[in-house]
């Protein structure tokens, strides 16, 4: 009975040191942040607060910036998602086509992944960006094939908003080429070969069997993707600057934090209500996700 | 004869087909591969331009003709790049290791240990997997505050050094070690604790090496929390660094000196992937997305 208890206890120190970080950095802020969402004009310095409702959800829901920031995370979602998915598939095919320089083009393909996304945007900046110096590098390719240059850092908002764009896409790409390129190596040859001696097309191979074969991968790409993408902020902030909101370029997340801390900042209880409702979109995203391929398994 | 003409004829053509995929194959690669790289020439490019000549140039150049290493003075100098560089050293360090520390106790109580209310307790470790930082940090900001550990090394560290995620992966590693070993350690009267380090550890070396990596990048690169922490520069990552050095650093638009400290900030990470090429690429893809 002692021996029991005895190692009971010696089971419970090994977990404190990971309970307490959990607990006051994760728990607790977990069901805090709640609270804050729901305490009406709670002020910081005073910790008090007029009562309890849904008034901070309203106000966020009703405030432009707010809507600013869901608009661009919404576009920024509905083109990244689908277009790093497609290119990254097509680029896995590829290599897995080849042999010679695979592992060297693989390596250079991973960079981004290693790469400091704050400095990389400033690069990314300076390559789209018009100055009294220079148009920059990338209205030079474009006034060279005959195009307008265009201020793609503080002109137009589509401008702005195909340099985000561009620049998640290209953080994004390391890790989905990775998994997808050793999700194709792993097929087992002998379905192509198989194929093969049926004498089937090319095409008709991929639709039938590769695709089947490393769907589930894509499936978690997808969502993986779109958790990723609904959390997007620190590119935004590599491009545009911290302050986003006059950029017009806000995301959620950088909404979060300007309600926190910054110079529009002090109120937690908006940026309560604001996480929480990100929250809730990335849940029911995630939900829908796993029900659509919870269907396609079993139809399959 | 006529039919063996034709075999040949199709062999020739399909041969044919296969060198016209493979050459578009690896153009289109290159052309990625081109697209990928672009952004790091162009930087280390630009980081040895002068300033004078890079504001001369209308239309810029695709290479340097005065090479200069003024810039990097500059990076060093006019701002506290060494510093930003010394803090997220620092910060990457401790933070790591006390991950690991908390992590590989909490895993072996997971693997090793029977206790009361463990299936339980390692559920809701679970659930936790699906709460997102985002969520969290509100109150962090705040708690961190009240303590008063603003612009300070344990305020930084103190909330990402519990990782559900890497607990799970180190738990379901341990567990794939035998049981035996751990009878036949006890029989010999070893110690839970010298068992763990001893025997276990050095078993699990790749999942605690894929761990390290994935901490030590996450670390490098992180820039909300440590700027939500920090506004004394002393404090500074060199996320925050180089954002500070973007908004008012060289007193005037120096954009080969910014660049100059890109190169120097995403040098380190890029040096340690080259050298551990295999390890980085096949912990990633074990450990999940970025950020």
């Amino acid at each position: 009975m002692e021996s029991t208890v005895k190692s009971n206890l010696k089971a419970w120190l090994y977990l404190l040191p990971a309970l307490l970080f959990l607990g006051a950095f994760m728990v607790y802020p977990l069901i805090d942040v709640f609270i804050y969402s729901f305490e009406e004009g709670y002020n910081s310095a005073s910790q008090t607060s007029f009562g309890t409702g849904i008034y901070n959800y309203s106000y966020v829901l009703h405030d432009p910036y707010f809507l600013q920031a869901l608009k661009n995370t919404l576009i920024l979602v509905a083109i990244t998602v689908p277009v790093s998915t497609i290119l990254s598939l097509l680029i896995s095919l590829g290599l897995n086509r080849i042999s010679k320089l695979k592992e060297l083009f693989q390596t250079i393909y991973f960079l981004p992944y290693v790469t400091n996304t704050l400095a990389v945007g400033l690069v990314f900046m300076i390559l789209f960006k018009k100055t009294a110096y220079t148009d920059g590098m990338i209205n030079f390719l474009i006034t060279a094939f005959g195009g307008k240059s265009v201020d793609f850092i503080e002109g137009p908002y589509w401008a702005k908003m195909m340099v985000l764009c561009i620049y998640t896409v290209w953080i994004v790409m390391p890790f989905k080429v990775l998994v997808l390129t050793s999700s194709l190596a792993s097929v087992n040859p002998i379905y192509y070969s198989a194929a093969r001696v049926d004498g089937t097309s090319n095409t008709r191979i991929f639709f039938r069997i590769t695709l089947p074969m490393i769907s589930p991968m894509i499936f978690y790409l997808v969502i993986t993707g779109f958790i990723g993408a609904f959390k997007a902020y620190s590119d935004a902030v590599a491009l545009f600057g911290t302050n986003l909101n006059v950029a017009e370029m806000n995301t959620i997340v950088g909404y979060v934090y300007d309600m926190l801390y910054g110079d529009s900042g002090g109120y937690p209880s908006y940026a309560s209500a604001a996480a929480i409702i990100l929250f809730s979109i990335v849940l029911t995203i995630t939900v829908i996700n796993l029900l659509v391929r919870n269907r396609g398994v079993v139809k399959g | 004869m006529d039919t063996a003409h034709e075999y040949e004829k199709i062999e020739k053509s399909a041969k044919i087909k296969k060198v016209i995929g493979d050459s578009i194959t690896y153009i289109l690669l290159a052309l990625w591969g081109f697209i990928v790289l672009f952004p790091f020439y162009w930087m280390v490019l630009t980081s040895f331009k002068s300033y004078a000549s890079y504001n001369g140039e209308y239309i810029p150049k695709f290479y340097v003709s005065n090479p200069t290493f003024q810039n990097y003075v500059s990076a060093f100098t006019t701002v506290s790049l060494g510093r930003y560089l010394l803090n997220t050293a620092l910060f990457t360090v401790i933070t790591t290791v006390v991950m690991l520390i908390v992590t590989t106790f909490a895993a072996y109580a997971f693997a090793r240990l029977q206790f009361k209310g463990k299936n339980i307790v390692f559920v809701l470790f679970l659930a936790l997997m699906m709460i997102p930082n985002e969520l969290v940090v509100i109150t962090n900001f705040v708690t961190i505050t009240n303590l008063d550990m603003r612009n300070s090394f344990p305020g930084l560290i103190l909330p990402s050094v519990a990782s559900v995620f890497y607990i799970y992966l180190l738990k379901e590693n341990f567990e794939a070690i035998p049981d035996n070993l751990y009878y036949a350690a006890k029989v010999d009267g070893t110690s839970d604790f010298k068992y763990l380090f001893k025997v276990m550890v050095p078993i699990a070396r790749p999942t605690i090496v894929t761990i390290v990596i994935l901490k030590v990048i996450e670390c490098w690169n992180s820039y909300v929390w440590p700027r939500l922490i920090t506004d004394d520069p002393r404090f500074y990552l060199v996320s925050n660094g180089i954002q500070e050095i973007r908004e008012n650093g060289f007193g005037r638009e120096n954009i080969p000196a910014m660049m100059a400290a890109v190169v120097v900030i995403s040098l380190p990470l890029i040096v340690l992937f080259l050298v551990f090429r295999r390890t980085v690429m096949s912990g990633v893809s074990r450990g999940g997305t970025k950020g």
